[in-house]
C-alpha cells in the first residue's frame, strides 16, 4: 500500500516521458494518475487503525545489509495527514498546469509526478538513509521546475535555492553517517536515541533550511516569486512541510538531550521569524511576497509548536502543517489566477477585483478568514493548541504567537483589501474574467478541505498519535 | 637447455585476448582496403575487449582462492578480474564511441593501440612485484600518449600528447625510483615478501613508499600530481579522454589499494594519513578550479581529479569496508564518466568546436536522449540519490568514519557542496537556456545520427541508475575481491 502510494506516481512520471503523447493526454494522464493517487490516500485512511495507532502498512527490504540499510517505509498517524495534504495539493498543482498549459507538457507533468513521488517517500521511509534519498530526490524535479518554467530571474533563484537547501542536506547526510554507523543500523523504528550535540545540530540544520527558519531563510523570497503559481505552492505549502516532518520524526525523537539543550535558542528563532516574517508580510509589495513571507512566519510558529515538546504542541503543530499546507497552496493558486488576468502581482496596481467576480471574492475571502485564524476556522484550533503548548515554556512564547495572530490578521485583511476592495487598480481591466469552472474546480476543493477541518479539526488532533499521547510516543522516539 | 616457468595461460587470456585484438587491428592497417579498414579495425577492437570482459568474468567466478602465477609475477584472484571487468568493460564503450569520430587516417592503428592500452591495464592491476607493475605501467602509458596524439588535425592534440608525455615519464621515474629504494630496502621485488621484510622504520623503505605513492598518484590524476589532467583531457579526442578517465584512473587507484596493503602493512599509519592528505588536496583543488572553467571537456577533468579524491578516501580507511566502498565506487564513476565525455562527443560532432559552458546552451531540449543522460551523470558525480554516485559517497565516507575520521567526512561533504555549483551549472545551461540565445551559425540538417554512441549512453545511463538500486550484489561481488586482500 505504501509502496504503491511512491511508485504510482514515478510509473506514471515514467510513462509520460517515455511514450510520445500529444499535450492533451499527457496532462490528462498525469491528472488522472494524481487523481488515483487521491484515491489510494482514502483507502489507506479508510484502512489504518487510528485506534491503535503506531506504524502500519510498513514494508521492509533488504538494501545493503552490511551498513545494515534496509527499503522501509509505513505510516504513523501523522503522516496518513501529511501524506494526504501532499496528494491533495499536487493534484490541485497538476490540475493548475493542465488547465493554465505549460510549455513541454510531458517533461513538465512528469516531473510533478516525480516531485509527488518523492515527497510521499519522505513522509513515509522509515530508513534514515531512505529518508535522506527522498529528501534529495525532491530536489531533482524542483530544481528544474523552478528553472525551467520560472520567471525571468529564475536562474538566480534556483541557484540559490539548490546551495542553500543542499548546504543543510550535505550537513544532514554527514550527521546520518555517524548516527546510523555509530548505532550500527539506518532503521528509523530501531535506531537509539543519541546524546550527540552535533549529529542534532547537522539535522537541524538541514531541517532549518528547508523550512526555513529565520536566518535562514535568504533563498525564499526569490523561490517563491519567480516560480510558476503551482510549483510555488508545492514549494510553500507541502515541500516546507517535509521540514517539520523531519524536526517531528527525526530531530525531537532520536535526540531528546540536546532538543533540551537547543530548546531555547531554536524557539526563539522560530519567534523572530514568526515576527519578522508577519512584519515583512505587512509590508511586501506584491501577492506571492505577502504569502512566501507569512509562510516564513507559519513555519515559525509550527516550529515553536514541536519545541513545546508537549501533547498540546505536537497535535497543534501536526494540525497546523496541514492547514497552512491547503492555505498557502489555495493562496498560491489563486495568485496565479490573478496574476493570469492581469499581469501582474504588485498589490499597488490591483483593485477592485471583487466587483462583478463573486467566485473569485468568495474563495479568497474564505481561504483568506481561515488563514486570518478566526475562531472556529481549523488555522485557529491549530495556533490555539500551539500557544496552550508553548505557554508551558513560558509565557512570553504565547504572547509573541498572540502578537503575531493579530500581525497575521493585519496582512491577511491588507491582501484582500488591496485585491477585491478599494477602487479598481490601474492593471485590472473590466473584462478581466471571474474565475472559471476549471479552475472553481481546482481552488474549491482545497476550501472544502479547510472548511471540514474547521469543522472538525479533532480528525487531526486525536488521529496523529498513539492513546493522543504526542508526548510520550515522540520522547520515546516512536518505540 | 633452460626450463621455462609453468605458465597459467588461462589467468592471463584477458590480457592475451586483448594483445590479439591489438595484433590483428595492427595488420588490418596494411591489408584491409581503406574503406573497410575502420570497420574491421573497431570490430577487432571490440572483440578483443567483450573476449576480455568473458574471461574476467570466467576467472573471477573460477578464482575463489587468490594466488600468484608465473613465478608470483601476477596474481589471480578476485581482485584483479573485478577490475578487469570494469576496464573491459569502458575499453568496450570506448570502442563504441570511437566509431564515428571524425578521423581522416590511422584507424588500424588507433584501435590497435586501444586494445593494447586495455591489455595493458589488465596486466597492471594484476601485477604482483615491482617489475610487472612497472612493465604494466609503462605498456599502457606509451599506448595513451600515441593515442593522445593520433588525431593530428586536432588542435591541441600535440600539445596534449607531448605534456602528458613529458609529466607521465616523469611520474614513471618517480615510481620506478621509488621501487629501486624499495628494492635497496628489502632485497625483494615481490609486494607480499616486501610486506613481510620491510623494516617499517627503514628511512630507505620509506622515501621508497612516498616515491611509489606520488608515481601511482600521477596516473590517478590525483593532486598535487595532477597538472597535466585537465590539458590532456581537453586535447586528446573524446572518446579517448572517456576511456582515460575510467579505466586508467580505476586501474591506477585498485593498484594502489593492492600495493599498498600488501607490501606495506607496516607502515599503513604513515601512508594512511598520506592518502587523505592527497584527498583532501584532491578534493581542494579539483573542485575550486573545475569551478572557474568555461570548456566541458576541462570541467570534467578537474571533476575527475576530486573523484581521485573521494576514492582515495577510501582507500586510505586501510579495511575491507574502505576497499568495498573503491570497487563499489568504481562502477558508476566509470559509467558517468564515460557517458559525459560520450555527450560531448555527441555535442563537439554536431558543432565541429571545441563544447563549453555556452554551446551547451539547449541541447536537453535538443536532444532529450543525450540530455536526460548527461543531467544523470552530472547528478550521479554530484552525489544525488537515485544514482550509484550517492551510494558510493555514502560507503567512500562510511568507511573513512570507521576508520575514525570524521573530520575526512565532513570535508568531502563541503567538497560536494562545492561540486553542485558547476555540476548542476551545466545543467542549467542545457536545460534552461534557449538554443536561440547563442546566436551559433546555423548548421543546417538534423545532427549526425549515431547509433553506436547513443547506445553507449543509454548503457552507461543503466549501470549509473542501476547500480543505485543493485547495491546488495554488487557489495557483495566486491566483498569476494576485497577478500583478497588481507588487512
Amino acid at each position: 500500500m505504501t509502496t504503491l502510494l511512491i511508485l504510482l506516481p514515478l510509473a506514471a512520471a515514467l510513462v509520460i516521458w517515455v511514450l510520445p503523447l500529444n499535450d492533451i493526454s499527457a496532462g490528462a494522464l498525469a491528472l488522472l494518475a494524481a487523481l488515483v493517487e487521491v484515491g489510494l490516500w482514502i483507502q489507506l485512511v479508510v484502512r489504518y487503525d487510528f485506534a491503535q495507532g503506531g506504524l502500519q502498512f510498513s514494508q521492509q527490504q533488504s538494501w545493503f545489509s552490511d551498513l545494515h540499510v534496509s527499503y522501509h517505509v509505513g505510516v504513523y498517524g501523522f503522516s496518513v495527514w501529511l501524506v494526504g495534504l501532499t496528494v491533495v495539493a499536487m493534484a490541485a498543482a497538476i490540475a493548475y498546469g493542465f488547465w493554465v498549459g505549460r510549455d513541454r507538457v510531458r517533461a513538465y507533468m512528469g516531473l510533478m509526478l516525480f516531485l509527488t513521488g518523492a515527497v510521499v517517500g519522505v513522509f513515509t521511509a522509515q530508513d534514515l538513509l531512505l529518508f535522506y534519498a527522498f529528501f534529495e530526490a525532491m530536489m531533482i524535479p524542483l530544481y528544474v521546475l523552478v528553472g525551467v518554467w520560472g520567471g525571468p530571474g529564475r536562474m538566480g533563484a534556483t541557484l540559490k535555492f539548490v546551495l542553500y537547501t543542499m548546504a543543510g542536506s550535505l550537513l544532514m547526510l554527514a550527521s546520518i553517517i555517524v548516527y546510523g554507523l555509530s548505532q550500527n543500523t539506518f532503521d528509523l523504528t530501531e535506531i537509539g536515541q543519541s546524546s550527540s550535540d552535533w549529529v542534532f545540530l547537522g539535522f537541524v540544520a538541514a531541517f532549518a533550511i528547508k523550512a526555513p527558519l529565520f536566518p535562514l531563510h535568504g533563498w525564499l523570497p526569490d523561490a517563491y516569486r519567480e516560480s510558476s503559481p503551482e510549483v510555488a505552492a508545492i514549494l510553500s505549502g507541502v515541500v516546507s512541510k517535509a521540514a517539520a516532518y523531519g524536526f517531528l520524526r527525526i530531530a525531537i525523537a532520536k535526540f531528546p538531550d540536546p532538543v533540551q539543550h537547543y530548546r531555547v535558542p531554536i524557539l526563539a528563532l522560530a519567534a523572530i521569524g514568526l515576527i519578522y516574517g508577519s512584519l515583512l508580510a505587512f509590508r511586501a509589495p506584491d501577492i506571492r511576497g505577502v504569502i512566501a513571507y507569512s509562510s516564513l512566519a507559519q513555519m515559525g510558529l509550527i516550529t515553536m509548536g514541536l519545541f513545546a515538546v508537549n501533547d498540546l504542541g505536537f497535535d497543534g503543530a501536526v494540525l497546523q502543517m496541514v492547514n497552512h499546507g491547503l492555505v498557502s497552496t489555495t493562496l498560491f493558486l489563486l495568485a496565479g489566477m490573478v496574476e493570469r488576468r492581469t499581469l501582474t502581482g504588485e498589490l499597488s496596481r490591483l483593485g477592485g477585483m471583487a466587483r462583478g467576480r463573486p467566485a473569485l471574492a468568495t474563495v479568497l475571502m474564505t481561504t483568506g478568514v481561515i488563514a486570518l485564524a478566526v475562531p472556529l476556522s481549523s488555522a485557529f484550533a491549530g495556533e490555539f493548541l500551539i500557544l496552550a503548548a508553548v505557554f508551558r515554556q513560558g509565557w512570553g512564547w504565547s504572547v509573541v504567537g498572540a502578537v503575531a495572530i493579530v500581525l497575521a490578521a493585519a496582512y491577511i485583511l491588507r491582501l484582500i483589501s488591496a485585491l477585491l476592495h478599494r477602487e479598481v487598480g490601474p492593471a485590472v481591466s473590466d473584462s478581466a474574467l471571474d474565475l472559471r469552472p476549471a479552475e472553481l474546480g481546482v481552488v474549491v476543493p482545497l476550501v472544502a478541505c479547510l472548511l471540514a477541518l474547521s469543522a472538525w479539526p479533532a480528525a487531526i488532533t486525536e488521529h496523529s498519535f498513539r492513546h493522543d499521547r504526542g508526548q510520550t510516543d515522540v520522547t520515546q522516539g516512536f518505540k | 637447455m633452460i626450463h621455462g616457468p609453468h605458465i597459467d595461460w588461462f589467468a592471463l587470456a584477458a590480457v592475451n585476448s586483448l594483445l590479439a585484438a591489438s595484433a590483428l587491428s595492427l595488420l588490418s592497417a596494411v591489408l584491409v582496403p581503406g574503406r573497410w579498414r575502420r570497420p574491421v579495425a573497431a570490430s577487432l577492437c571490440a572483440l578483443g575487449y567483450a573476449t576480455a570482459l568473458g574471461f574476467a568474468v570466467a576467472l573471477y567466478v573460477k578464482s575463489p582462492h587468490g594466488h600468484g602465477v608465473v613465478v608470483d609475477a601476477f596474481r589471480r584472484d578476485r581482485l584483479t578480474e573485478l577490475t578487469g571487468i570494469i576496464i573491459a568493460g569502458s575499453g568496450l564503450l570506448a570502442t563504441a564511441l570511437s566509431y564515428r569520430e571524425r578521423m581522416r587516417e590511422h584507424h588500424g592503428e588507433y584501435y590497435a593501440l586501444l586494445a593494447a592500452a586495455g591489455g595493458g591495464m589488465l596486466f597492471f592491476v594484476g601485477a604482483n612485484n615491482l617489475m610487472t607493475l612497472f612493465l604494466g605501467l609503462e605498456w599502457f602509458s606509451i599506448c595513451l600518449y600515441i593515442l593522445c596524439a593520433i588525431d593530428r588535425d586536432r588542435l591541441g592534440g600535440l600539445e596534449a600528447a607531448l605534456k602528458y608525455l613529458v609529466i607521465g615519464g616523469f611520474g614513471s621515474a618517480v615510481l620506478l625510483f621509488g621501487s629501486a629504494l624499495v628494492y635497496g630496502a628489502t632485497g625483494r621485488l615481490d609486494f607480499a615478501a616486501i610486506g613481510a621484510a620491510g623494516n617499517a622504520h627503514d628511512s630507505l623503505l620509506v622515501l621508497g613508499l612516498a616515491l611509489i605513492i606520488a608515481g601511482l598518484a600521477f596516473k590517478a590524476s590525483a593532486a598535487p600530481f595532477h597538472m597535466w589532467t585537465p590539458d590532456v583531457y581537453e586535447g586528446a579526442p573524446t572518446p579517448v579522454t572517456a576511456f582515460m578517465a575510467a579505466a586508467t584512473k580505476t586501474a591506477a587507484l585498485v593498484v594502489t589499494l593492492r600495493l599498498l596493503v600488501t607490501a606495506f602493512p607496516g607502515d599503513a599509519r604513515l601512508w594512511t594519513v598520506a592518502l587523505a592528505a592527497i584527498a583532501v588536496c584532491s578534493l581542494v583543488v579539483g573542485n575550486l578550479a573545475a569551478l572557474v572553467q568555461k570548456g566541458v571537456k576541462r570541467m570534467l577533468a578537474y571533476s575527475s581529479i576530486s573523484h581521485a579524491g573521494f576514492m582515495l578516501i577510501a582507500v586510505s580507511a586501510n579495511s575491507n569496508l574502505g576497499a568495498r566502498a573503491l570497487l563499489y565506487y568504481l562502477v558508476p564513476y566509470a559509467a558517468m564518466s564515460l557517458g559525459s565525455f560520450a555527450v560531448v562527443a555527441a555535442r563537439e560532432r554536431e558543432l565541429g568546436v571545441p563544447v563549453t559552458f555556452e554551446n551547451m546552451a539547449g541541447f536537453g531540449w535538443e536532444r532529450p536522449l543525450l540530455g536526460v543522460s548527461m543531467w544523470a551523470f552530472l547528478l550521479g558525480f554530484a552525489g544525488f540519490p537515485l544514482t550509484g554516485g550517492f551510494v558510493g559517497k555514502f560507503y567512500a565516507f562510511a568507511a573513512a568514519y570507521e576508520h575514525g575520521w570524521t573530520w575526512l567526512v565532513i570535508v568531502g561533504v563541503l567538497a560536494t557542496l562545492v561540486s553542485l555549483y558547476y555540476y548542476l551549472g551545466l545543467v542549467r545551461a542545457m536545460f534552461m537556456r534557449r538554443a536561440e540565445d547563442l546566436q551559433l551559425a546555423p548548421i543546417g540538417g538534423s545532427p549526425p545520427r549515431d547509433a553506436l554512441l547513443q547506445a553507449a549512453v543509454v548503457t552507461c545511463l543503466v549501470v549509473t541508475v542501476g547500480s543505485f538500486f543493485a547495491v546488495q550484489p554488487m557489495i557483495d561481488l566486491a566483498r569476494h575481491a576485497a577478500n583478497s586482500l588481507s588487512f
